[in-house]
């Protein structure tokens, strides 16, 4: 504890009472932790034929094979998705009002609703009898919901570019699209590189969604594996794992991103469903 | 769309579902997740690590696979919700709502505890600094200086998370709750050529909950507004 706005430097009497704390919280944790263990182990979680599943290499072969769709599901999902979110942002960011207003609600409609109910939707849209419709059901969704996402990640970066930046940029002669591309852009993709990565968490962790419509990955495998070998938790706890080491991985890749490219600046802050600009600007774009 | 409005008892409850989903573990969420803060900027070093990791773990995982954690993991830890069995109305408050209750809430008091630290983070040393300079006491530091500007700095990320609630309560449609997103699948099952008509209709309804909810926070977020 260096320095906190909540507590100032301990003396040397609270040091001795946080020391008691200390053993008194880690006994509370640990006894928690043994407890849960203790739990699985009686109840026969921790056999090995429970566990012999996931070092037999035929069905690493079908473990890893989900992992390859479902990161597959979210690859295509999340370059779509920056495809479609720049083409919305710009939109959003455009003087005329028949351009702005049509990219203004799709982004909106996308955000507000549930991205499992547009699964749904293009899953029966494509065919639910058709074998792909299921993995095009994923990914169209989430090139849907993230792009709406990333528009408006890309409306904040570019407005967080100093409005001097385009001043002088149209000074020198620059029209429009040149001010945008050649000015704007390049350095608001600095600023918007964080919070992209940090979509691609979001794209990942919801392609587990899938497995209501069915789709191939992770949690299908997951269902496949459980169902012939009854290990229903040990399953989950391998299933988990990869998705959460992945997700640790793009998380420390958002965070290096954060501090080489756009220093120590508050990261962006996007704003919630349903505020207009001008709302935003008001109460955001000051503070920051 | 007819198959909606001939059955428009359905549609209504199961968005009066969605709604209480959202309500109940909302509510719970916030208790949770101003626990798991309190661990996370707590003097005592234990407390921290295991309110960090509690959250980068949860955080990362899927909702769906929380779910089925969550409900293959109870049972075996002597958690279950059967005792929970309550009619209001038109409405079954059975084991299955409060396994999808107890799962929202395990995920989104995460994002809460998140959302208030960033609050908390965002009230500047010198406040608390000057409020000791001046003679007050650690409580009186909180009250009136720290803990008031700290929780209105969170109000916007807080009301961030609350509206992703409403969304994620769609999952819960996987794990057997009648709620909208699985009443919008049964509706298109039953005639997939109204399908657009259908998904529009549920769309509809949950923009109206997302919508008002921001309106209110969005209201709320001014009236607290402080200069700074």
């Amino acid at each position: 504890m260096s320095v906190s706005v909540l507590f100032d430097a301990p003396g040397p009497r609270t040091v001795a009472r946080h020391r008691i704390y200390t053993v008194i919280a880690g006994l509370a944790v640990l006894a928690a932790l043994g407890w849960v263990v203790w739990k699985l182990y009686d109840n026969g979680q921790f056999e090995g034929d429970k566990w012999e599943v996931f070092v037999t290499a035929d069905y690493v072969s079908v473990i890893l094979q989900g992992l390859l769709d479902t990161v597959k599901m979210a690859f295509i999902a999340i370059l779509g998705a920056v495809v479609l979110g720049f083409f919305l942002g710009v939109g959003k960011l455009s003087e005329h009002r028949w351009v702005r207003w049509p990219a203004w609600t799709f982004v909106e409609f996308f955000r507000a609703i549930p991205v499992l109910l547009l699964m749904v939707f293009i899953w029966y849209g494509l065919g639910i009898e058709n074998n792909s419709s299921s993995f095009w059901g994923v990914v169209i969704a989430l090139t849907l919901y993230n792009g709406s996402v990333l528009a408006e990640v890309l409306r904040a970066g570019v407005n967080a570019v100093p409005r001097g930046q385009a001043e002088a940029a149209y000074a020198i002669g620059l029209r429009k699209t040149q001010v945008m591309n050649l000015v704007l852009m390049p350095q608001a993709v600095k600023i918007m590189l964080p919070a992209i990565i940090s979509q691609c968490v979001v794209a990942l962790k919801d392609t587990a969604l899938g497995v209501y419509i069915l789709s191939p990955g992770l949690t299908k495998v997951y269902k496949q594996i459980y169902l012939e070998f009854d290990n229903r938790i040990p399953t989950m706890f391998v299933i988990a794992g990869l998705y959460i080491t992945l997700n640790l991985i793009l998380t420390m890749l958002a965070t290096w991103a954060q501090k080489k490219l756009v220093g120590e600046k508050k990261p962006l802050e996007i704003s919630m469903v349903g505020l207009t600009d001008a709302d935003t600007g008001a109460t955001r774009g000051g503070g920051l | 769309m007819s198959l909606v409005f001939d059955n428009f008892d359905l549609y209504l409850r199961a968005f009066g579902y969605t709604f209480f989903l959202f309500l109940v573990s909302g509510v719970l969420s916030l208790v949770f997740g101003t626990i798991l803060v309190a661990m996370r900027v707590g003097p005592i070093a234990v407390l921290r690590k295991a309110g960090a990791t509690y959250v980068s773990l949860v955080r990362n995982t899927p909702l769906v696979i929380v779910f089925a954690t969550f409900s293959f993991l109870a049972p075996v830890l002597g958690i279950n919700f059967g005792w929970l069995d309550i009619h209001i109305g038109e409405f079954d408050f059975t084991a299955f709502f409060g396994a999808a209750v107890a799962s929202l809430t395990i995920y989104t008091s995460s994002f809460v505890c998140e959302a208030l630290r960033a609050g908390i983070n965002a009230v500047p040393l010198g406040q608390a600094e000057a409020a000791r300079a001046v003679g007050l006491p650690f409580t009186g530091v909180m009250s009136q200086v720290v803990l008031p500007q700290a929780f209105r700095a969170s109000v916007p990320p807080l009301a961030s998370v609350q509206i992703a609630l409403i969304k994620n309560t769609s999952v819960a449609a996987v794990f057997g709750v009648a709620e909208a997103t699985a009443q919008m699948r049964a509706f298109t099952n039953d005639d997939p050529t109204q399908r657009t008509g259908i998904f529009i209709m549920f769309a509809i309804g949950y923009i109206v909950i997302v919508e008002g909810f921001s309106f209110l926070s969005h209201r709320l977020e001014r009236h607290w507004a402080v200069a700074r």
